[in-house]
């Protein structure tokens, strides 16, 4: 089965999606097309002058309800279980995924089916139940063509996003007979006949199983209440027809009142779907008579949260409402894909959230993800919930080098130094320029290029500056500095 | 401030600075203490070695009326970054004169609009040029239209309009070679778009900018040339001020 774990670093996982060119295409595409969706509906708010409002009025409840996390959620417990739900901690992803497979052996099933879930994706749920013997099937659309393709996710709303229709048609051919109700022999890619095979293909799943599967947008702390949003339809299957329905929750997932779900389920849709509306919203309080599951858990996930909360800089991300904004205006992401991220989190977002959730200075892998940004701010500007991405992005790089501090230098840690310290003194800076003007001469001498307007260049620059010249000409140092300029010329006054 | 990437690769534009500012009546120094922002250093997370640089940012130019500065992007750092940086070396002198000089620290374009209150700066520059808004100058500053402001009233210019503008060029500062494959993947898509807009020229106001996408659009043997913002500002070609 396929998983995230011993992924590499970003700039290597990056190079091998960059020469995908079947990939950047589909991302290129899909992209773009939700970036145009989001900013007419968007636009629409933002001329009648409430975006911004919302904006802030979203990060200001999702700020009010981590600041006091823990009374929200002990309330949420409590109403959870005046209602008839049985409320379970979890720390990490290990306790959490023995939960929900402890429940699903109770009621002595082999398979659950899932309404999709980013809290369940993070730790792996459907990999450890496979390990129990129990089958978990993922009934959203995106998230069945990733499971039945033994793919992984590269995007939080639309894990498929890097695939396109012919590779869809070719996944469904194969494999689903594998997992149930077989592709129609005359299936094309036509998009009606894909979203039909799978309609048939998972109704009989919907019908049969026992327990269901889900996470959660948004648990209101007042009365006790989950929320989950989505476009099909068959997360609310999920949630009424089995007799047990287990959700796990992330722990920043609670606001405190109905009132606060008034804003984000505005701001939500708009930025993730580019829709005004949603179309599914189901909620659901612990347990009804004669309507839905008699018997309702729900887990409540840390796995690194509170380690986040306890960062000054970095607790905004748990804001996050997983939207997905973000991702789809990300030019890194745009061209490298989800999967480079080697997390569930990709793009801008996943980018602070993964080192903030597992901490840093001990996995290459995690450490290389605050640099794997431009900091050009998209992220920043779509944001619903108005998370400063690039300055958390800066400060979880200083986290990676502080972590890193007092161990064994790096080459980089070292120029680092080299150049701060010259930083620090303008004479020394001046004789470095005079060096480099001097290099610069010889480099006209040779003549390695002349660029548009009559400046040299260099085609190919020795050491560090290798990584530069392998694609961009460098223009050569020039003979004199500014500095030097000012100082000969008296600020060209003589 | 001319900043370390125009001091020591791009004087020429230091040069068009303090040109195009005395053209327009301002008293201009260059203190000769200053050197770097610190940004190269804190954007890599190497805070404390940024420290040097934004000590010298404090003594040369306290005591100014405004700290001008031909970049978005370093502009960025004297105001939302130094604070960080001497705040964590418990230094409260340096801190108070680092948050003094921050409000009084503006971007090119803001400085002749909002401080000077002018859009037509005298220049003169008959070429078809397109604009590359940075990002640090669009996002972070907000520098809005100010820069096609200023270049809608050079004389004999054809400003065309470059296609996905407000995209990143992939330049990042480190992430240039941190992440190069990622980096030139988008230079290159940049490089594109300018050539498809059949501009001569690419102007942008920051020339670490232009030089990751000039040295991709050189390495495509493209024939653009770019420039810094204050370069064309500071134009008088084809005017009867005679060449620049």
């Amino acid at each position: 089965m396929a998983t995230f774990v011993g992924m590499p670093a970003f700039p290597e996982a990056a190079r091998e999606k960059l020469g995908d060119t079947v990939l950047r295409r589909n991302l290129a595409h899909a992209t773009a097309t939700i970036r145009d969706k989001r900013a007419k509906v968007v636009g629409e708010l933002e001329d009648a002058g409430t975006w911004q409002d919302l904006r802030l009025a979203g990060a200001a409840i999702k700020d009010t309800a981590l600041h006091d996390l823990a009374d929200h959620l002990e309330l949420l417990e409590r109403r959870l279980t005046a209602a008839g739900a049985t409320v379970h901690w979890a720390r990490d992803a290990a306790e959490a995924c023995a939960i929900v497979a402890s429940v699903a052996r109770t009621h002595d099933v082999d398979e659950v089916v899932k309404v999709k879930s980013m809290a369940t994706a993070e730790i792996e749920l459907n990999e450890h139940l496979a390990d129990e013997g129990i089958a978990a099937w993922e009934t959203d659309l995106a998230e069945l063509i990733v499971q039945l393709g033994d793919d992984l996710p590269s995007h939080v709303l639309v894990p498929a996003i890097h695939r396109n229709r012919a590779e869809i048609l070719d996944i469904f051919r194969r494999r689903m007979a594998d997992a149930g109700r077989a592709a129609p022999d005359d299936l094309t890619d036509d998009p009606r006949r894909l979203a039909e095979a799978a309609r048939l293909h998972l109704r009989e799943k919907f019908l049969r199983a026992k327990v269901g599967v889900s996470g959660a947008n948004f648990a209101v702390a007042e009365t006790g209440t989950l929320v989950v949003v989505e476009s099909e339809g068959n997360g609310r299957m999920c949630l009424t027809m089995p007799e047990v329905l287990v959700s796990v929750v992330g722990i920043e997932k609670v606001v405190p009142t109905w009132e606060d779900l008034d804003v984000l389920l505005q701001t939500l849709p708009r930025s993730s779907t580019g829709e005004r509306m949603n179309p599914y919203t189901s909620t659901w309080t612990g347990v009804t008579d004669g309507d839905g599951p008699r018997e309702v858990h729900v887990v409540l996930l840390d796995n690194g949260r509170t380690r986040a909360l306890a960062d000054e800089v970095g607790r905004q991300a748990l804001r996050c409402i997983r939207c997905s904004a973000c991702m789809n205006v990300c030019p890194v992401y745009e061209r490298v894909g989800g999967h480079a991220y080697g997390s569930v989190y990709p793009g801008p977002i996943g980018a602070i959230l993964n080192p903030l959730l597992r901490g840093v200075g001990e996995d290459p892998q995690v450490d290389s993800l605050p640099y794997a940004s431009t900091l050009c701010g998209a992220c920043y500007e779509v944001c619903p919930v108005a998370i400063d991405i690039p300055s958390v992005l800066v400060d979880q790089r200083r986290a990676v080098v502080d972590a890193k501090r007092g161990k064994r230098p790096s080459a980089e840690a070292l120029a680092m130094k080299a150049v701060g310290a010259a930083f620090g003194s303008p004479r020394r800076l001046g004789a470095l320029e005079q060096a480099s003007g001097l290099a610069g001469r010889a480099v006209s001498r040779l003549g390695s290029v002349t660029l548009p307007g009559g400046r040299s260049a260099l085609r190919s620059a020795p050491g560090p500056g290798r990584a530069w010249t392998d694609a961009r000409d460098a223009p050569a140092p020039p003979a004199e500095s500014f500095r030097a300029w000012w100082e000969r010329t008296d600020g060209g006054r003589s | 401030m001319v900043t370390c990437v125009n001091d020591a690769m791009f004087p020429d534009v230091g040069k068009a600075t303090v040109r195009l500012l005395r053209r327009l009546g301002v008293d201009v120094e260059f203190p000769a203490a200053q050197t770097c922002c610190g940004q190269p250093m804190v954007n890599t997370g190497y805070y404390d070695e940024a420290v040097p640089a934004v000590r010298q940012v404090a003594t040369a130019f306290d005591g100014y009326e405004a700290v001008v500065v031909p970049s978005g992007s370093c502009t960025g750092s004297v105001r939302h970054q130094a604070a960080d940086v001497a705040r964590r070396t418990g230094d409260t002198v340096l801190l108070d004169t680092v948050e003094s000089i921050a409000p009084r620290t503006y971007e090119l374009t803001e400085f002749l609009v909002d401080v000077l209150g002018v859009t037509d700066v005298g220049a003169s520059f008959p070429h078809r040029v397109t604009y590359h808004p940075t990002c640090h100058s669009l996002r972070l500053l907000g520098v809005g239209d100010r820069p096609r402001r200023l270049l809608e009233k050079v004389r004999g210019i054809d400003l065309v309009e470059l296609p996905r503008a407000e995209e990143c060029c992939g330049f990042g500062g480190t992430f240039a070679t941190k992440n190069a494959d990622t980096s030139v993947a988008m230079g290159s898509d940049k490089a594109r778009h300018v050539r498809d807009t059949g501009a001569e020229v690419l102007v942008a106001g920051d020339s670490s900018c232009l030089m990751h996408i000039g040295g991709l659009l050189s390495r495509q043997r493209s024939g653009v040339r770019t420039m810094h913002l204050a370069e064309i500002l500071a134009s008088t070609e084809g005017s009867d001020g005679g060449a620049r």
